[in-house]
């Protein structure tokens, strides 16, 4: 075997996503043009680009749940492990275990703390209750939740902060261990001191899992992510390295919306 | 923090924007005066047709209750129809107005909260939906003397259930089920789309979460409207009357398929009655109490249970 073809094979089994001209459709109204990018194993890619671009739609386009909007039509590949997501054979219900969703408002359910967390281990049919307990506990551990609602989580989900609200909802999504987690925009309804956290846990978060997020902070995007992707009106107009968008992008569109000339 | 200077700066910039009004809005001080009296009064006239509703009940409870008086006794809940006012008592009724309660609640709640999560959540959004839609609620204000005669074509004679208890239970279930429809409906309607959406995004299947989240949010919606059409339908008369529940009953209802009479059927033949017999005026007023008191039993156990869902999340 060649250097390059082993080089292109072990690139090829890093990637999480490879989308491969993927289309998308409200009814008439085209959301995403053509979008094709690769995403990367244990890597933070961060989708920035203004309102209405399509990065919610394009997010929730991996994990299936654009499908729950009956009007959407989709064209294209979105290979997730080599498979493609739109495949008859994939069980959108696998998938989604897989591929954990954090969304922009927290959504924890009203229930205790406790039961959001073991919400999707129970749903999967664990019923031990010292496993269930050890999976709460390492889950609210990984989501850097665990000292501040260690004696309470008998306590509903709603007396949380909207910090701590979306710490548990990222905990809910570790519970059954997702290789991905996607995020859109996580923050945006949280103050600085509750975003710097969920940033810092970000950052945590990649040894182990595959970050997407969606975010309107270009600070946060350059903070946070190994790459990045600009979007515009559907279309994807750059997706380099954070560094290369933020400092040196080849677009000259890129350039005026990282900094802050338009959007 | 160095994140925090940066925060700050990101807020500065777009207050660049300087916001111009080409218009004043000027305050009409007489105008404010007598829109602030008027919404003075309008508490008054409020409380006043409270206290009209409310008087119109205190004087139809006196008359109920003095005509009961002395009537309403042990021997009166235990003892068993007769044409002899003196002699009367209503448990066989009692027992009917029971077994008709024991029909209705498994037959509507499960009916009807089912049809309410079909439409609600598996049916697709068309002209069809909505066609059903309409007609549910249509059918919701039908008078009740017209599904008393669907049930006698449907339940009496086709099924030949005659006049059972089960062929009132189950005419009585129709009458409500498109309030119960509705107003489960409603309420699974309320529950916001993140929840559902936080579930099926953890690989919930669409069926975990109706069960898991969607019920569990609306079941107090639900049960509300349950409650009051529940009520409505022991208190129902005119469709008993057309299904032709006899007169006069010596046995108690023992099962489904045996004959039977209630409360309100009960109240309405002794009223009929009256001129003939005196005295059925008081046997009358004696098991309105009886039927009040049971309907107040029912909504209470209902608003507990109620409560205790909604306690729960
Ligand atoms: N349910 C929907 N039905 C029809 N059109 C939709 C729907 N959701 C989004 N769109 C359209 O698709 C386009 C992309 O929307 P999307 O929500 O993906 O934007 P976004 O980049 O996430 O914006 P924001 O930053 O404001 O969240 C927009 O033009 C929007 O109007
Ligand atoms: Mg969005």
């Amino acid at each position: 075997m060649s250097e390059s073809v082993r080089d292109f094979n072990e690139y090829k089994s890093n990637l999480a996503y490879d989308v491969k001209n993927l289309n998308l459709w409200y009814g008439k109204d085209q959301a995403l043009k053509d979008i094709s990018l690769q995403i990367e194993k244990n890597q933070v890619t961060a989708i920035i680009g203004p309102s209405g671009c399509g990065k919610s739609t394009f997010i929730k386009t991996l994990n299936r749940m654009i499908e729950n909007i009956p009007i959407v039509k989709t064209q294209g590949e979105i290979l997730y492990n080599n498979k493609d997501i739109f495949d008859k054979s994939i069980k959108v219900e696998e998938l989604r275990t897989k591929v954990g969703m954090v969304f922009q408002k927290p959504n924890p359910f009203p229930k205790s703390i406790y039961e959001n967390v073991v919400y999707g281990p129970k749903i999967h049919g664990i019923k031990d209750k010292s496993m269930l307990m050890e999976i709460a506990e390492t889950s609210l551990k990984g989501a850097a939740l665990w000292e501040e609602v260690k004696d309470r989580l008998n306590d509903n989900a709603y007396g949380l902060s909207g910090g701590q609200q979306q710490r548990l909802c990222i905990a809910r999504a570790m519970a059954v261990q997702p290789e991905i987690i996607l995020m859109d925009e996580p923050t945006s309804a949280l103050d600085p001191i509750a975003t710097y956290k969920i940033e810092e846990l970000i950052d945590q978060l990649k040894k182990n899992y595959t970050i997407v997020i969606v975010t309107h902070s270009m600070q946060q995007a350059a903070r946070i992510s190994d790459k990045t992707a600009f979007l515009l009106m559907g279309e994807l107009i750059e997706f380099d390295k954070t560094e290369k968008i933020f400092s040196n992008p080849r677009d000259k569109r890129t350039e005026d919306y990282v900094t802050g000339r338009f959007g | 923090m160095n994140y925090e200077s940066q925060f700050i700066k990101e807020n500065k910039s777009e207050s660049k924007y300087e916001y111009v009004s080409t218009y004043k809005i000027e305050i009409d001080q007489k105008r404010t005066t007598r829109r602030i009296k008027l919404s003075n009064a309008s508490r008054y006239i409020f409380s006043l047709s409270l206290v009209f509703a409310l008087s119109v009940l205190v004087i139809l409870l006196y008359r109920i209750g003095v005509d009961s008086i002395g009537w309403l006794n042990f021997n009166f809940l235990t003892g068993r129809l007769s044409i002899f006012p003196e002699k009367a008592g209503i448990f066989s009724v009692i027992m009917g107005s029971v077994f008709l309660t024991l029909i209705v609640i498994p037959v509507t709640l499960i009916l009807g909260v089912s049809t309410a999560i079909y439409l609600e959540e598996y049916a697709s959004s068309g002209k069809i939906r909505r066609i059903i839609n309409t007609n549910i609620s249509n059918l919701a204000s039908v008078p009740s003397v017209i599904f008393g005669l669907l049930g006698l074509t449907v339940f009496s004679r086709m099924l030949n259930l005659g006049s059972s208890i089960l062929a009132g239970g189950l005419t009585l279930s129709l009458l409500v089920l498109p309030i119960i429809v509705v107003s489960s409906q409603e309420a699974i309607k309320a529950v916001p789309g993140f929840l559902k959406e936080a579930s099926l995004a953890m690989g919930a299947t669409k069926w975990t979460t109706i069960r898991k989240v969607v019920l569990p949010v609306a079941i107090p919606g639900i049960l509300t409207g349950s409650i009051l059409s529940i009520s409505r339908a022991i208190g129902e008369t005119a469709p008993l009357v057309v299904l032709g529940i006899p007169t006069l009953i010596m046995t108690t209802p023992t099962n489904i398929f045996d004959d039977f009479t209630a409360l309100p059927i009960q109240i309405y033949y002794w009223t009929l009655d009256t001129v003939l017999t005196p005295e059925y005026a008081n046997l009358a007023a004696a098991t309105i109490v009886v039927l009040l008191v049971v309907l107040f039993i029912m909504n209470s156990a209902a608003i507990i249970i109620r409560n205790k869902f909604q306690k729960k999340f």
